[in-house]
């Protein structure tokens, strides 16, 4: 039996019917059809589903769906501005060159994202645990690294 | 997406057990479903009903006064980063710090974690050393067991169909006090332990201050240090030692503690500190190690995790710690 939910989601108050058995996963991407969130494993282990819950990164494919209600969401698809200006981590991304085939990103993104939004000036540590738990299989994450790095020198 | 279930988010204990009551003992609760939701994802679980326990407050206290008493459903990040933990009970820092990734830190608990009852669960050595006892509630109000009867064997711990693990307690420990928690791994982020060894010690020097004299001090190994406290006796007077992953349920080395409690720390004491834990621990082969590596490892780790409990109370505000080789 489905459920209503309502919860905001990328700055908009959504109200959405959902499967208590769904997760979060599951809605954003096969319902909302928001498809910038992946999908890699399923079990909390590549962190490719990454979304920011209340201002904290969290797997959103080990998120019960039913959760979602009353919180804060925000997806990559949240970061862009209205008028299409991409995020200065977004941007970070490009200009060094921190993206090969871009399955991991929106999961690097948001990880990176909560860090920034929480501290604005992290340390090297800081850095690395924001995204240990999101696995790239291309880069070998050094200038994801220094992508994360450039923005939060201000530049 | 198998079967389906109902979802409630109670906000108190007693209507959490209420709805499990009216499930027929057929729910599961939930608390960061870090376990839970992959085991559902397994077809390993097929849960009439989820009963979530995140938005229950009464879960959720952090209490540092005369002690420290946490709730069932503090994440490991918010202990990871409590300053008085690190400081007071360092070993459940250590632990929780190193929990799988960020991700699953922000919402996974140290309830949840417990409940399971891993012979892996990362919490489980720290608590045991630190003397904890689990607060329960159920029909009948509220129990204490103490941590070392809590866990019965792998994935079976003491809790009733239907109990709720409300949270932790464990007492002030006085001056001298430290406690580490070593997990050792094949990577750094996102392993469960090969193995875990927790330690805390009292210690107190012969009529004199335990700590540092010198400027030397803060960049002086471990062990040179000790050399120095050598002839003064660096005396422990209370030592707990824990080890994970080495039999079916997470246990004390109590022969080893004995061993150490009244003695002079030395190297050569702890050597034999670590062969005692190593023969009372039951290690078996598995895909994450052998049975004679690990009895190896824990000879090594638990000499390790005393030492580190040590400098903890020698050193308290050192910064360079991090990068110090024990
Ligand atoms: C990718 C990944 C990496 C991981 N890495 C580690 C690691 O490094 N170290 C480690 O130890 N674990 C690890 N785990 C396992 C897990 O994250 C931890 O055990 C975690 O602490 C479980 O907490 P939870 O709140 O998510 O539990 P849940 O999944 O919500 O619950 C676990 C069990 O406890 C029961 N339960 C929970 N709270 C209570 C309560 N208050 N009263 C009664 N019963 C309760 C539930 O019914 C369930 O049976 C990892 C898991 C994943 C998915
Ligand atoms: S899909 Fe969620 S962590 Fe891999
Ligand atoms: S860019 Fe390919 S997985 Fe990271």
């Amino acid at each position: 039996m489905k459920k209503e939910i309502t919860f905001t989601l990328n700055n908009e108050k959504i109200m959405v019917e959902a499967d208590p058995k769904w997760t979060l996963l599951y809605l954003l991407r096969d319902v909302l059809e928001m498809t910038g969130t992946k999908e890699g494993c399923g079990y909390g282990e590549c962190g490719a589903c990454t979304v920011i819950i209340d201002g904290k990164a969290v797997n959103s494919c080990l998120y019960p769906v039913m959760e979602a209600e009353g919180r804060n969401i925000v997806t990559i698809e949240g970061l862009m501005s209205r008028d299409g200006e991409l995020d200065p981590l977004q941007k970070a991304f490009i200009d060094e060159g921190a993206v090969q085939c871009g399955f991991c990103i929106p999961g690097m993104i948001m990880s990176a994202k909560a860090l920034l939004d929480g501290k604005k000036d992290p340390t090297d540590e800081d850095i690395k645990e924001s995204i240990e738990g999101n696995l790239c299989r291309c880069t070998g994450y050094v200038k994801i690294i220094d992508a994360i790095k450039s923005v939060a020198g201000g530049r | 997406m198998g079967g389906s279930y109902e979802y409630y988010r109670p906000a108190t204990i007693d209507e959490a057990m209420a709805l499990m009551e009216g499930s027929g003992g057929n729910g599961v609760y939930i608390a960061g479903g870090t376990d839970v939701m992959v085991l559902i994802r397994q077809k390993k679980l097929a849960p009439a009903c989820l009963i979530s326990l995140r938005n229950i407050g009464e879960l959720a206290y952090l209490e540092t006064g005369g002690g420290l008493t946490v709730g069932s459903a503090v994440t490991h990040d918010e202990i990871a980063k409590n300053a008085f933990i690190q400081r007071s009970y360092s070993a459940l820092a250590d632990a929780t710090k190193k929990v799988g990734s960020l991700q699953i830190r922000n919402v996974a608990t140290m309830g949840g974690n417990i409940c399971n009852a891993a012979p892996s669960a990362d919490t489980a050595c720290p608590l045991l050393v630190l003397d904890a006892s689990a607060r329960i509630a159920g029909k009948g109000g509220e129990r204490v067991v103490p941590l070392d009867e809590f866990f019965l064997g792998p994935n079976k711990v003491a809790l009733e169909k239907g109990e709720i693990l409300k949270g932790f307690a464990m007492p002030a420990f006085g001056e001298g006090t430290g406690s580490a928690y070593i997990k050792h791994t094949r990577r750094e982020a996102m392993d469960l332990p090969m193995l875990g060894v927790a330690a805390r010690v009292t210690i107190r020097v012969e009529g004199s201050e335990v700590g540092c004299r010198d400027a030397m001090c803060t960049i002086d190994t471990i062990s040179n240090i000790l050399k120095r406290f050598e002839d003064e006796g660096l005396v422990c007077e209370d030592a707990r030692i824990a080890m994970g992953v080495v039999a079916p349920r997470p246990m004390r080395a109590k022969k080893a503690e004995e061993a150490l409690k009244g003695k002079v720390i030395s190297e050569k004491l702890l050597g034999e500190i670590g062969e005692i834990a190593a023969s009372e621990a039951q290690p078996r082969d598995s895909i994450r190690g052998e049975a004679w590596y690990r009895r190896d490892m824990i000879q090594v780790l638990t000499g390790r995790a005393i030492l580190r409990a040590v400098d903890r109370v020698i050193r308290p505000d050192d910064v360079i710690w991090p990068q110090r080789l024990w």
